[in-house]
């Protein structure tokens, strides 16, 4: 044994390479999964869980006086019709005027469904078929509604529209019908797909982008890092509902 | 010297004209009635008043009148049996068969509203416990049965000996089920004029006097029309008894609306009931309280006025108007004043925010009311026909146990 | 009346009205419905499966899809609708409106009402296809 010798240097260059191999895999990957997360479809075949909880969040100050895109977009999406009568056709989102008769200033947002975590429209209906998905989104079972528009009483929204007249050429993802309760639906033949709701969409592509959909119960959507860091209300949030749906600049 | 002798009971002799004139033209008014659900069902609520915002109409005022009467009618019956008083037995079996005829007819009229009566059995197989309408379903069908049950403890004389016990269990029953009527709005926290603990005895105070009133006409029409003796001694009890029931009524209604406007977050509400609303407010001063409330009040207490039958008798009619008034200010004018999604803030959109809603009752909507009563009046023509409800004298002889024979 | 001849003609009766609704497979002299041809190949067992149990199956999956999210081809109504279109005159798939739509060659011949197209879609979906990302999806969240 000869002091002194140092010991040959290991090559390390495929050690090295395979680090960084390894390493940018994982950088692009993270970055894949953290994308997804954004719309993170279920497997097909399984059930909704309630380790998610749909919401929105939003923006008034970016929603515009007069804009109502969301509302064009959830008539065609859902196919909802107008037969000129006002007072009956349904109507599942509309924009609201808010003028403060003190100081006059005014405000516009949208509202629709604000799926709260303890419906009203839940309790009352007598069948069973208002209810709330474990993943947060508050239908109406078509199926057995009986029509008797006890949840519409119920709603402190006026969410819910009651179907007064025959519809032909419903969208084959939307099925309504006469004589049942409809409201939002969160648009959840979308989400079931990955994608997000007709109004978050139209406003983000051709509006002022005031509306953020997501999981509120994943820290790490945007969503829910928004609302963490704004503050935001709820809706008549003194009724203990708990809605999914929050407005920032309320 | 009072008489000891066991009440008689007869069928109606029901024949002629007039008879068969009345059961003929209730039976067409009710056929009308199904022909206009039949209509409703077919079109769609569109061709009804009922829109978005009015989302109960008159069908629902003519049901929930004749289901809370329906509850209150029972009342006599009870009074007999669970309390004892004598002079009421006698009129214990046609008080259950009215009970029984106006429950079929207010539950006929809710059922053929219904965007789907198609799925009535839906309705009658799946249930959502937390909702008060399950439980009424329940509560109703439970009601029928329970009275048809007492009807024959009474009927039959060797069951006689258990009409206490089922009248006590009837009894409690129909304080649950109008309760569970009254708390139909008492549990809806979304609207302004709803939302309260007294609409359940409200309702039960309602239901004392409609019941009652709705009693008395149907006993005096079959008496008179039947050529039966009606006693003062019978008129005047129950005419003092339903001007008891009509001050509950005020009482509650004064205790419901001077909370309201106690508190500033109802004054809205108030005003528009009690000031602003256009025909809500009419029919809340003039129909409710004066023609339902105080002149009733006034023809059944003072000395000088109710003596007369037919003051007793147009009491009792005054009271089922104003308790139509009543139940249209409840159910129409609740629903009239808009929702307030931003407490102090004036809304407007293109779905009716902040706007007061106006309804019109449309002809369909009348037809299918009153097709509910008229079943009410078939169901009490054939059953006092058929079998024996109706006594065959409720003179005072028969009935005032100080009748004296005035020499 | 309980005589052994009126049990008996009872009976008689009964079992004939039970043996009649044999003919429906094929008795002679009897109409059958004409059902339309499927668009795609059905798996085996489909055919008698559906005629046997076609109600339960729907109001189970039914239930499956609106109160759990359960979408896939098994449970979805527009998938029996795509594969049971039938073209029209214009070689269009036809609504329930028209007598020849698949659903309503048993149907008419039952005379049992379908309910079910007062709410959904009779004819297919047109081609759009929800599995593809839609559009500026991901790009309206990125945006902000």
């Amino acid at each position: 044994m000869s002091k002194g010798k140092k010991k040959p240097k290991a090559d390390t260059t495929r050690r090295n390479f395979l680090a960084g191999i390894a390493g940018m895999a994982g950088v692009s990957l993270a970055s894949g999964v953290t994308l997804f997360s954004y719309a993170e479809a279920k497997a097909p075949g399984e059930a909704v869980s309630s380790k998610v909880r749909w919401g929105m969040l939003i923006d008034i100050n970016k929603c515009a006086d007069g804009c109502d895109k969301c509302v064009s977009a959830c008539f065609k999406e859902n196919g909802i019709g107008n037969t000129g009568n006002p007072a009956t056709d349904p109507q599942w989102i509309r924009k609201i005027e808010v003028r403060n008769p003190n100081t006059s200033a005014t405000e516009s947002l949208p509202v629709m469904c604000q799926h709260c975590a303890k419906p009203p429209c839940v309790d009352v209906c007598p069948t069973g078929a208002s209810f709330k998905r474990d993943d947060g989104i508050v239908l109406v079972d078509k199926h057995i509604c009986i029509g008797c528009r006890y949840c519409m009483m119920a709603c402190p929204y006026k969410a819910r529209s009651f179907v007064h007249e025959d519809i032909t050429d419903q969208k084959p993802y939307v099925p309504r019908g006469k004589g049942t309760v409809e409201s939002c639906t969160l648009c959840v033949h979308r989400i079931d797909a990955g994608g997000i709701p007709a109004c978050v969409e139209a406003c983000a592509d051709s509006a002022g982008g005031a509306m953020l959909f997501g999981d509120l119960n994943d820290p790490n959507s945007e969503i829910s890092k928004r609302v963490a860091k704004y503050a935001s209300r709820q809706i008549r949030a003194d009724l203990g509902l708990d809605p999914g749906v929050r407005y920032r600049g309320l | 010297m009072a008489t000891a002798a066991k009440t008689v009971f007869r069928e109606l002799k029901g024949d002629g004209l007039k008879f068969y004139g009345a059961l003929g033209s209730f039976g067409l008014a009710a056929l009308f009635g199904l022909v206009a659900a039949y209509y409703m069902e077919t079109n769609g609520h569109h061709v009804t008043g009922m829109n978005n915002q009015i989302v109960w109409g008159m069908p629902h005022v003519f049901a929930v009148f004749l289901i809370v009467a329906a509850s209150g009618a029972l009342n006599v019956a009870s009074i007999g049996s669970v309390f004892g008083k004598t002079a009421y037995k006698p009129l214990a079996r046609l008080s259950g068969l009215v009970a029984i005829a106006l429950l079929v007819g207010g539950l006929a009229v809710l059922v053929l509203d219904l965007g789907r009566p198609d799925r009535l059995i839906v309705a009658m197989t799946t249930y959502n416990f937390k909702s008060i309408f399950a439980w009424n379903i329940y509560l109703y069908i439970g009601f029928l049965a329970m009275v048809a049950v007492y009807l024959w403890m009474m009927m039959e004389q060797r069951m006689n000996r258990y009409s206490h016990t089922v009248g006590v269990v009837a009894f409690i029953w129909r304080l649950a089920l109008t309760t569970g009527t009254g708390s139909i709005f008492g549990f809806l926290v979304a609207r302004q004029s709803y939302d309260a603990a007294v609409f359940a005895p409200l309702f039960i105070a309602m239901s004392f006097a409609l019941g009652l009133a709705v009693f008395i006409l149907v006993l005096v029409v079959s008496c008179a029309t039947d050529d039966r003796l009606l006693g003062d001694y019978i008129v005047n009890k129950l005419g003092r008894l339903l001007g008891v029931f009509v001050a509950a009524v005020l009482y509650f209604v004064v205790v419901q609306h001077l909370t309201n406007l106690y508190a500033a977050e109802h004054l809205g509400v108030e005003r528009f009931i009690l000031l602003e609303g256009g025909s809500i407010t009419a029919l809340f001063w003039v129909g409710q309280i004066a023609l339902g409330g105080l002149l009733p009040l006034v023809l059944l207490f003072h000395p000088a006025l109710n003596k007369s039958r037919s003051n007793i008798y147009a009491a009792a009619g005054l009271v089922i108007l104003g308790g139509l008034a009543q139940i249209y200010v409840i159910i129409i004018g609740g629903q009239s004043y808009p929702l307030v999604l931003f407490p102090g803030m004036e809304v407007k959109s293109s779905f009716f925010d902040g706007v007061v809603n106006s309804y019109l009752p449309s002809l369909p909507e009348l037809i299918l009311g009153i097709g509910g009563i008229a079943m009410a009046g078939l169901i009490i023509m054939i059953g006092m026909k058929v079998l024996r409800f109706l006594p065959d004298s409720l003179a005072d002889n028969a009935t005032d146990p100080h009748f004296e024979e005035t020499p | 009346m309980r005589t052994l001849g009126y049990q008996l003609a009872l009976s008689i009766l009964a079992t004939t009205v039970l043996l009649s609704g044999s003919s429906v497979h094929g008795a002679d002299g009897v109409p059958l419905p004409k059902v339309p041809k499927a668009l795609e190949k059905a798996e085996k067992g489909h055919a008698e499966l559906m005629r046997l149990k076609h109600m339960d199956l729907m109001r189970h999956q039914r239930d499956e899809t609106v109160h759990k999210g359960i979408r896939t081809k098994q449970y979805s109504l527009k998938a029996c609708i795509s594969c049971h279109a039938v073209p029209g005159p214009d070689k269009q798939p036809v609504s329930i409106t028209s007598p020849k739509h698949f659903c309503r060659a048993c149907h008419d011949y039952a005379a049992v009402k379908v309910d079910c197209f007062q709410c959904h879609a009779s004819k297919p979906p047109s081609s759009v296809n929800l599995k593809q990302p839609l559009s500026n999806q991901i790009q309206g969240f990125l945006r902000r």
